[in-house]
């Protein structure tokens, strides 16, 4: 492999990556607010076909990103209406939208199915594009993935530098405490569920108007996708920076799959193809497992320096999730 | 309480009628005709006896994961994994008939051995999803949607790999085993009327084990409140475990039955998506093991009827699965709106 073809394709690994990027800092949100939006996986196909079909028909590919968020947006108010103002399960409501939204972008999207339309275009960066290696790497992409770099870094300073996102942390840790601190803890979730919702929404015009672009119906290959947004955000520990890190890698590991494909003839390429998912399970696994408590016992009974070491290991890798999330905020 | 009750079931059939006329507003927006699209649904799947043995065809798997997932629902688990335990009960039947196809078993031997597998396959696929939940602390919703997709690629590697027809892979499956090995049908349509009894007996039995007996209540002690259970000496991981290994045996049964009954060999979407469907049943009849058979019955009608759409109304079939969620999200809602403002209203 040539250094030329390897920076086309570490370059196309950012690219692709972006729908997931969006995805990631979308459900982030939601969730550091205490609100899980199960939905992403049917939301985004739904955004998708939305996004398209708009673009299409109006010959707008901003009108189809924007239809794309409203379609995330209002997928996410019913999670929000339904979580929030109901106190039902917030994993039921959006398990049921994440297979309805699926099935209703098929449904809708038939007529859409293989039809050539528009897509984004790369916009190469004056000046930067030319530098060596990262000119080709980072600065010869198309809108929407030159926003999701600026997105990733956007919404860590929000969550983690800013006062508004340390009340974001405080409504999804203590929300008790954060309202006593003033915070309105319902109107906020209600907030971050409803930008978060428009954030995964942006994903699907991402993939059907730039990455994988077009609509293919059930043959879009863009069905899992949500699922793997959902596993990124635990992987990621509601950080965007170690979120996007995990996008990338996933983009990654898909990209090698496709690469190695000539050399392990003997593995069926959709055996490649799902290669990233038994790795996401051991992943989970690390992040999690500090969390258990044979593990804490296990180390207990360890002798001193190896327990420093492993006790070091696990908590260097370990997560947890936002303290009240999925738990209705009840004034009393 | 009857009162309540009365008060229950206005807001489901306010919910089942919202439900159909958010799918009838949808239809009109695509030019289609409401009433038409529900007739030739109810046409194609209540038409004729071929057709309604259509639907049992379908009824039988969903009404097994739907027993399975009321299991781990009363231990307060969110089993997604069971698509994954349906597949894997699949696979090892798959996996055990070619085991013994040339042996001299008699076929009905073989066949008994094959359900059997598939049972243990899908137990012990939920017990990887119960293990990574009980020991490695991952929650069971995202460890189980790894694991369906793992087992997927597992089918699609067996298929075009060691399993493979002689000759050329292809997406049609392995080699169709014959119909001496098949779980018997009746004369002239495609259902087993083994396969619909041992689904009937799965929910039968789930309905016993929830209800009246010790175990069940223990479950669902577990299921209320984990950390009170534990306290009251209840062995609770044992107890998530053994909810796991039933769920996916049930789902495993399911699998089964796909492959002994209906395709008679492997095939890459041996699922289909039943395991997530039985999830929807689950909600829609808010846990309760009594209305499993009607509702999963209508599911699998909806299913079945709306394959005919495609040809005579140029309409996806998808349109089932949509009159499906927005049943079932309406249903939430409404219970949801009934908790919230019903109480205030009556006092």
């Amino acid at each position: 492999m040539t250094q030329e073809t390897l920076l086309i394709g570490l370059a196309g690994v950012l690219a692709s990556a972006s729908p997931l990027i969006f995805a990631v800092i979308g459900e982030t949100l939601s969730e550091r607010a205490g609100v899980i939006n199960l939905s992403m996986n049917g939301t985004i196909l739904l955004a998708a076909m939305g996004g398209f079909a708009v673009a299409y028909n109006t010959n707008s590919i901003l009108l189809g990103f924007l239809a794309g968020m409203l379609i995330g947006a209002l997928v996410a108010l019913i999670v929000a209406f339904a979580g929030i103002t109901l106190q039902q399960s917030q994993v039921a409501v959006g398990f049921v939208l994440a297979l309805t939204c699926r099935d209703l972008s098929y449904f809708l999207g038939n007529p859409y199915m293989g039809v050539p339309g528009p897509r984004l275009q790369a916009v190469p960066i004056p000046l930067l594009s030319e530098l060596p290696l990262l000119g080709r790497l980072f600065f010869q992409h198309d809108v929407i993935t030159y926003i999701s770099f600026v997105a990733i870094f956007l919404a860590w300073a929000w969550i983690f530098r800013t006062r508004p996102g340390l009340m974001l942390q405080g409504i999804g840790e203590k929300p008790a405490a954060a309202y006593v601190r003033g915070a309105n803890v319902n109107r906020m979730r209600y907030i971050y569920t409803v930008v978060g919702g428009a954030l995964i929404g942006l994903a699907g015009p991402a993939f059907s108007l730039a990455t994988r672009a077009g609509w293919m119906g059930t043959i879009s290959g863009l069905d899992g996708f949500g699922w793997i947004a959902l596993s990124i955000t635990i992987f990621g520990g509601w950080n965007p920076l170690r979120g996007a890190f995990g996008a990338y890698l996933f983009a990654l590991l898909q990209w090698l799959g496709l690469v190695l494909q000539p050399v392990l003839t003997q593995v069926p390429s959709q055996v490649l193809q799902v290669a990233p998912f038994p790795l996401m399970i051991l992943t989970l696994l690390f992040v999690n497992i500090g969390n258990a408590e044979w593990v804490e016992r296990a180390l207990a009974a360890m002798p001193d320096s190896a327990r420093r070491i492993f006790a070091k290991l696990l908590r260097a890798m370990r997560t947890s999730p936002p303290a009240a999330l999925g738990v209705p905020f009840k004034r009393d | 309480m009857l009162k309540g009750r009365v008060g229950g079931i206005f807001y489901q059939l306010a919910a089942l009628a919202l439900a159909f006329g958010v799918v009838s507003l949808i239809l009109v927006a695509v030019g289609a005709s409401p009433a038409e699209a529900f007739r030739n649904i109810f046409a194609g799947s209540f038409g004729s006896m071929r057709k309604f043995a259509e639907v049992l065809v379908a009824f039988v798997p969903l009404l097994l994961v739907t027993a399975g997932l009321l299991v781990t629902f009363a231990a307060g688990l969110w089993n997604i994994g069971v698509e994954g335990q349906v597949v894997l009960g699949a696979i090892v039947t798959t996996w055990v008939y070619r085991i013994f196809l040339d042996s001299s078993l008699s076929p009905a031997f073989v066949i008994l051995l094959a359900i059997l597998g598939g049972l243990i396959g899908g137990a012990l696929w939920a017990a990887l999803a119960g293990v990574l939940k009980v020991f490695g602390g991952v929650n069971e919703i995202f460890g189980g949607l790894g694991l369906n997709f793992v087992a997927t690629a597992l089918t699609i590697y067996l298929i075009f790999g060691p399993w493979k027809r002689p000759g050329v892979a292809s997406m049609s499956g392995t080699v169709p085993f014959s119909d001496e090995f098949s779980l018997p049908l009746l004369t002239n349509l495609r259902i087993s009327p083994w396969a619909l009894a041992l689904a009937l007996i799965g929910i039968v039995i789930v309905y016993f084990l929830l209800q009246g007996t010790y175990f069940g209540l223990r479950l669902k002690a577990v299921g209320r409140n984990f950390r009170a259970a534990y306290l009251l000496g209840i062995p609770t991981w044992q107890y998530s475990m053994y909810s796991f290994l039933i769920c996916g045996a049930l789902a495993g049964a399911a699998g089964a039955m796909q492959v002994a009954a209906v395709y008679h060999r492997l095939i890459p979407s041996i699922s289909s998506g039943y395991g997530y469907l039985g999830l929807m049943v689950a909600m829609l009849i808010n846990y309760q093991a009594v209305w499993a058979v009607p509702v999963a019955l209508f599911f699998a009608a909806l299913n079945i009827g709306s394959i005919q759409l495609p040809i005579l109304m140029k309409l996806d079939s998808s349109l089932s699965g949509v009159l499906q969620g927005v049943l079932v999200l309406f249903v939430l809602l409404a219970a949801g709106i009934r908790q919230k403002f019903g109480r205030r209203v009556s006092s």
